[in-house]
């Protein structure tokens, strides 16, 4: 049964790249590794029969969430708490970056070639995109509304507090 | 159902308890938002795997629901993040002590 294997390795690079993203010291490579995490969380997604949620992680995780993380790591300039890691030798930086790119890659291989059907010849249970939607906006419309009227509060509140600072120096050269 | 439940719930548990390790013991602003993504996405593999272990949809509209929270909050705490850093320039936990009793 090479789903519920591919479900282990990809649980383990899930972990492993989880324990990574906590032990770096610097911010910036540790939003990678949660990157790295969050692909190995929407493969398994996508083997648990979710495609849409598992191309949503993608999309909306690794694409938007975690690149407004580094925006905001870089726009900072915060130098991390200590540089004094290169006495490490050099696999110790590189060695587990390569060896979860390499599962990942690899796993992801694996689940192109995978075939849909399971080996019991039976159509695993899976969500398509088109119930997915049905379901989403027939049962479940007054969540979409409530969920897209709490992203414009949302935008609204970080407009608010990223524009307070100038907002008062401009009063006060009013004033 | 590829696996059973138990292991993805110990799975999304050894997850989530990385997350709150992170939370509690990073002393950056910036990874203690990074703790609670990895807490809300274990709370997500959790709502995919009862999902698919019932075969309701359901579970899958409640992770979409989760990704619009996140990024909701996520907006906010990065915002409160750059705010913070305007006024002290540090983002160390340690800074914001003010409120003490």
């Amino acid at each position: 049964m090479i789903a519920t294997l591919m479900f282990y390795l990809l649980g383990a690079v899930a972990l492993g790249a989880t324990v990574m993203a906590i032990i770096q010291r610097n911010p910036v490579y540790s939003v990678i590794y949660l990157v790295k995490s969050i692909f190995s969380l929407a493969l398994i997604f996508y083997l648990l029969g979710a495609p849409m949620i598992a191309a949503l992680q993608i999309i909306v995780y690794a694409g938007a969430i975690m690149v407004l993380f580094l925006f905001v790591i870089m726009m900072l300039e915060v130098t991390p708490t200590n540089a004094a890691t290169r006495t490490a030798p050099g696999w110790f930086h590189w060695g587990p970056v390569l060896l979860l790119a390499l599962t990942l890659v690899a796993l992801t291989l694996m689940l192109i070639g995978l075939d849909p059907v399971s080996s019991e010849g039976v159509p695993r249970w899976h969500a398509s995109p088109r119930d997915f939607g049905y379901t989403l906006f027939k049962e479940y419309a007054l969540a979409v509304k409530i969920i897209s009227f709490q992203l414009s509060f949302a935008a609204v509140g970080a407009f608010h507090v990223g524009m307070t600072e100038r907002r008062r120096a401009r009063q006060e050269d009013a004033s | 159902m590829i696996v059973p439940m138990e292991h993805l719930l110990i799975l999304a548990t050894l997850l989530f308890a990385l997350g709150l390790g992170c939370v509690l013991v990073r002393r950056n602003l910036i990874m203690i938002l990074i703790g609670v993504e990895i807490m809300i996405n274990s709370a997500g593999l959790v709502l995919v795997g009862a999902s698919a272990f019932w075969q309701q949809v359901d579970g899958q509209i409640m992770v979409l629901i989760l990704m619009a929270i996140t990024a909701a909050e996520v907006a906010i705490g990065l915002a409160l993040v750059v705010y913070l850093h305007q006024q002290k320039k540090s983002i160390d936990v340690g800074i914001f002590d003010e409120m003490r009793g």
